[in-house]
């Protein structure tokens, strides 16, 4: 099966603008978004330039906007989404170049939320002890990639890009809700201020959006609850 | 740009963060370099977990521990690093815990354990629950947790920045010292020298080498092969691990986890084949004999259809377990190969995994240059880039995670006393000017338009003669034919064409550097697994199929030569264990 791959380009040292380029290209089964870039690079056009390391699905490298949604390009099988393909980069983030974005902002705001450990109290000999049932509790705010597909997703930070955005607020999440951080106070600090959680508006798109199948407005209300609760 | 420091991390996977840590906490200031983002690096993808003998479960000890690690080497281990492998295993599994990884939790609420190849409790009676788990994301929670710390204690990234050249003040193969590095910059291409005392390489693998592999596509053997360009020896190159759960025709893992939780391997006619070939461990006996057995099905006709894998079977464990414990992996089963693992078993094949050799190193990652273990100063190296050796001739499960934690640990501290103890470099002249050539070089043919010698396909024919040549099985003839072909692939990369002009992001141009890099470790490790006319772990000779202690049970030192490598040899360090036959 042949498929029409539009790529949206961009090259800053010849571009003003950025502009679609279509590739005809031969898919196998099973074959990966992130398959058809590589082979379009190495058999079509050694130019385009995209990120890329692991291949599947936990170094979060290549999330772009694929048929307009939000998706890792190695986790993105071609027969799940049809024979016409569009991939443009993450939307709301500075091209750098074709599919790649400056991240800098995105860690930025991943840093601010304190993503960390805090306990200040002296370390037992042995590990810290922590219940099944504790344990379970952040779960599924751990598997987080920073991939910054959810962000990238969220018409809130589209809207205000000094929102600290969904992949922050899931990673603060991580903490807020380990059993053995004490840092609660300060990370809820940070989060409701005017560019935190509130800014959240319950569209899911981040939800949509995540390659890990995290409930990321599920944990933004956890955070907002926390915040409701702890102002009594 | 200039930068000086008093010690830059090459790579920030598991190793260079611990290191950074290290050097952090100690106030050394250290630049930590990395040509992807550190959540990106590959450690995030190892999956089954990180072995110390906790004891949380059942009696263990780490004598046991690096028993298990020494004879899954096949007695090719460095015991003396053995050692220090299993017992700081203990302490660092606990200092993780410490800095928030989230560990699986017992009914008691201690760590979690389970079993995995080739640990066993009592030198060898039965497998253990040794490997200390986070679900089957252990890697990634472990390189979190790391670059968590870093940001806390303030270490200082330089995101995408690639290394492409190392300084030395003096000749390194003969007594100079590390001065820094040279680092390409992906947003601007432009070229940064990092002046420094101390340089850790941490680069990782370079399964990429091979067509079928569990490797990330940045795995390409940067630091090691920069290493042996300075003239200094790489170490035991030709053993690299193949292991046995790849998902078919595209190698991603399917961890070992899934057989330590209790699943099997089938052949088509429904056995349990392991029962011949490892009696007491089945499928938790170490990953070179699992892969060798699957081999022997296969050619028997034995491979599910007659074809060329078998099955992985996890249905009896319960969705529980599935659900719970191997949720990624059972993911990847469903995605990558469209199976459904509660219901069908799971089609699996060997992939190239894990390099065994590396950089030599003393147990502290300073990087040596001869068969005295004679220290360049200042040269430290950590992670599976390292070769200390704990892993000897096969590497056992889980325990990539703890050389990297281990290791990186100490390379850290040692740097950092070395830090203390002498002058920053001076600056060197031109730092940058031979890699600005030869990068040049390679900019300068760009839409040539030749195709033939791009990027693609000349790795893509590297891939395809180590995969067919220099997998499981060797002899004498593939080797041969396969240091031909390689050496014709260095010449036909003397002429690699690019199309990409930019200076922006051009990853075609790095691509074709780090090329250059697997084809230099491609030709070590098929002239070094020419030489050894024995088998021993996962190098596996069909015409020389006994191991062979009296003339082999050495280390080989592969040194850049004008017609290619040149090898020597070095003892292996045998303190508490004598070699005895390998059996499970």
């Amino acid at each position: 099966m042949n498929v029409d791959l539009r790529i949206l380009r961009f090259d800053p040292e010849k571009d003003t603008e950025p502009h679609w380029q279509t590739y005809q290209i031969e898919v196998r089964p099973m074959d990966k978004v992130l398959d058809l870039l590589i082979r379009v690079k190495g058999e079509q056009d050694g130019s385009l330039s995209f990120r890329r390391s692991c291949g599947h699905g936990i170094c979060g490298s290549d999330a772009m906007l694929i048929n307009n949604r939000n998706r890792l390009a190695c986790k993105t099988r071609v027969d799940q989404i049809g024979k016409k393909i569009s991939v443009a980069p993450l939307p709301g983030l500075p091209v750098v170049r074709d599919l790649v974005v400056d991240m800098s902002g995105f860690f930025t705001k991943y840093r601010s939320v304190k993503p960390y450990l805090i306990n200040d109290e002296p370390e037992p000999e042995r590990e810290r002890l922590q219940t099944q049932k504790d344990r379970a509790r952040f779960d599924d705010t751990t598997k987080c990639i920073l991939c910054a597909a959810c962000t990238t997703a969220c018409p809130s930070f589209w809207a205000r890009p000094e929102y600290v955005g969904p992949a922050a607020i899931v990673q603060a999440h991580r903490f807020i809700f380990d059993s053995r951080d004490e840092g609660a106070n300060e990370r809820l600090e940070i989060l409701s201020d005017e560019n935190g959680v509130w800014r959240c508006r319950t569209i899911f798109n981040c939800v949509d959006a995540c390659p890990r199948g995290i409930n990321i407005t599920g944990a933004i209300l956890d955070v907002s609850k926390a915040i409701v609760a702890r102002r009594g | 740009m200039e930068y000086p420091f008093d010690a830059v991390v090459v790579g920030a996977g598991g190793a260079g963060l611990w290191a950074a840590l290290e050097l952090a906490r100690e106030g050394v200031n250290t630049a930590v370099l990395t040509k992807l983002y550190p959540t990106r690096s590959h450690t995030g993808t190892a999956q089954g977990g990180v072995c110390a003998a906790l004891g949380n479960l059942e009696e263990d000890h780490w004598e046991w521990h690096m028993f298990d690690t020494v004879k899954g080497g096949d007695y090719l281990t460095d015991q003396d690093a053995a050692e220090v492998l299993a017992r700081e295993a203990i302490e660092t599994v606990i200092e993780l815990e410490h800095m928030g990884l989230p560990f699986n939790r017992t009914a008691e609420g201690k760590i979690d354990q389970r079993r995995f190849g080739g640990h066993t409790r009592n030198y060898g009676e039965a497998a253990v629950r040794r490997s200390c788990f986070a679900a089957d994301r252990t890697g990634h929670m472990i390189l979190q947790t790391l670059y968590q710390q870093c940001i806390k204690h303030g270490v200082k990234f330089f995101d995408e920045f690639q290394v492409v050249d190392l300084l030395f003040e003096g000749d390194p193969a003969k007594g100079g010292r590390a001065a820094g590095v040279v680092a390409h910059r992906l947003a601007d291409g432009q070229l940064h020298t990092f002046r420094a005392k101390a340089v850790l390489i941490a680069t990782g693998g370079f399964g990429r080498m091979f067509r079928i592999t569990s490797n990330a596509h940045s795995l390409t053997g940067d630091g090691v092969a920069l290493v042996y360009r300075h003239g200094l020896p790489i170490e035991d190159m030709e053993f690299f691990q193949f292991h046995p759960t790849g998902i078919v025709g595209i190698g991603i893992l399917l961890s070992e986890a899934a057989r330590g939780e209790g699943g099997t391997l089938l052949n088509d006619l429904g056995e349990r084949f392991m029962e011949r070939y490892a009696p007491k461990l089945m499928e938790l006996a170490p990953r070179d004999m699992v892969s060798r057995a699957m081999y022997q099905e296969i050619r028997a006709g034995r491979g599910i259809g007659g074809k060329d894998y078998v099955y992985l079977d996890v249905r009896h464990l319960g969705r529980k377990v599935i659900e719970e414990k191997i949720p990624d992996i059972t993911e990847f089963a469903r995605l990558y190969q469209g199976v459904e693992p509660l219901k069908e078993p799971v089609p699996v094949q060997p992939t190239a995994h894990y390099a065994m050799g590396g950089i030599p190193t003393t147990v502290w990652a300073e990087v040596t240059r001869d068969e005295k273990n004679t220290v360049v100063p200042g040269l430290f190296a950590a992670g599976e880039c390292a070769c200390v050796s704990v892993h000897g001739a096969n590497r056992l499960g889980t325990n990539s995670l703890v050389d990297l934690l281990v290791f990186g640990r100490r390379s850290g501290r040692q740097m950092a006393r070395y830090c203390g103890q002498v002058d920053r470099p001076r600056p060197i002249a031109d730092a940058t000017e031979p890699i600005r050539a030869q990068l040049e070089a390679i900019r300068d043919r760009a839409a040539s338009g030749d195709r033939a010698d791009s990027v693609a396909a000349i790795r893509h024919d590297l891939q395809d003669v180590m995969m067919d040549n220099v997998g499981v099985y060797r002899d004498a003839g593939l080797l041969s034919v396969a240091l031909t072909k390689v050496r014709e692939l260095k010449q036909r990369h003397g002429r690699v064409s690019i199309a990409d002009c930019s200076h922006v992001f051009n990853t075609e141009l790095l691509e074709a550097n780090e090329l250059g890099y697997l084809l230099d470790l491609a030709e070590i490790t098929v002239v070094g697994a020419l030489a050894r006319q024995e088998s021993r772990g996962a190098h596996s000779r069909e015409d020389f199929p006994e191991r062979d202690d009296k003339k082999w049970l050495k280390h080989t030192l592969a040194y850049r030569g004008k017609d290619g490598p040149t090898l020597k040899y070095k003892p292996v360090s045998i303190t508490r264990f004598e070699p005895k036959p390998r059996t499970y």
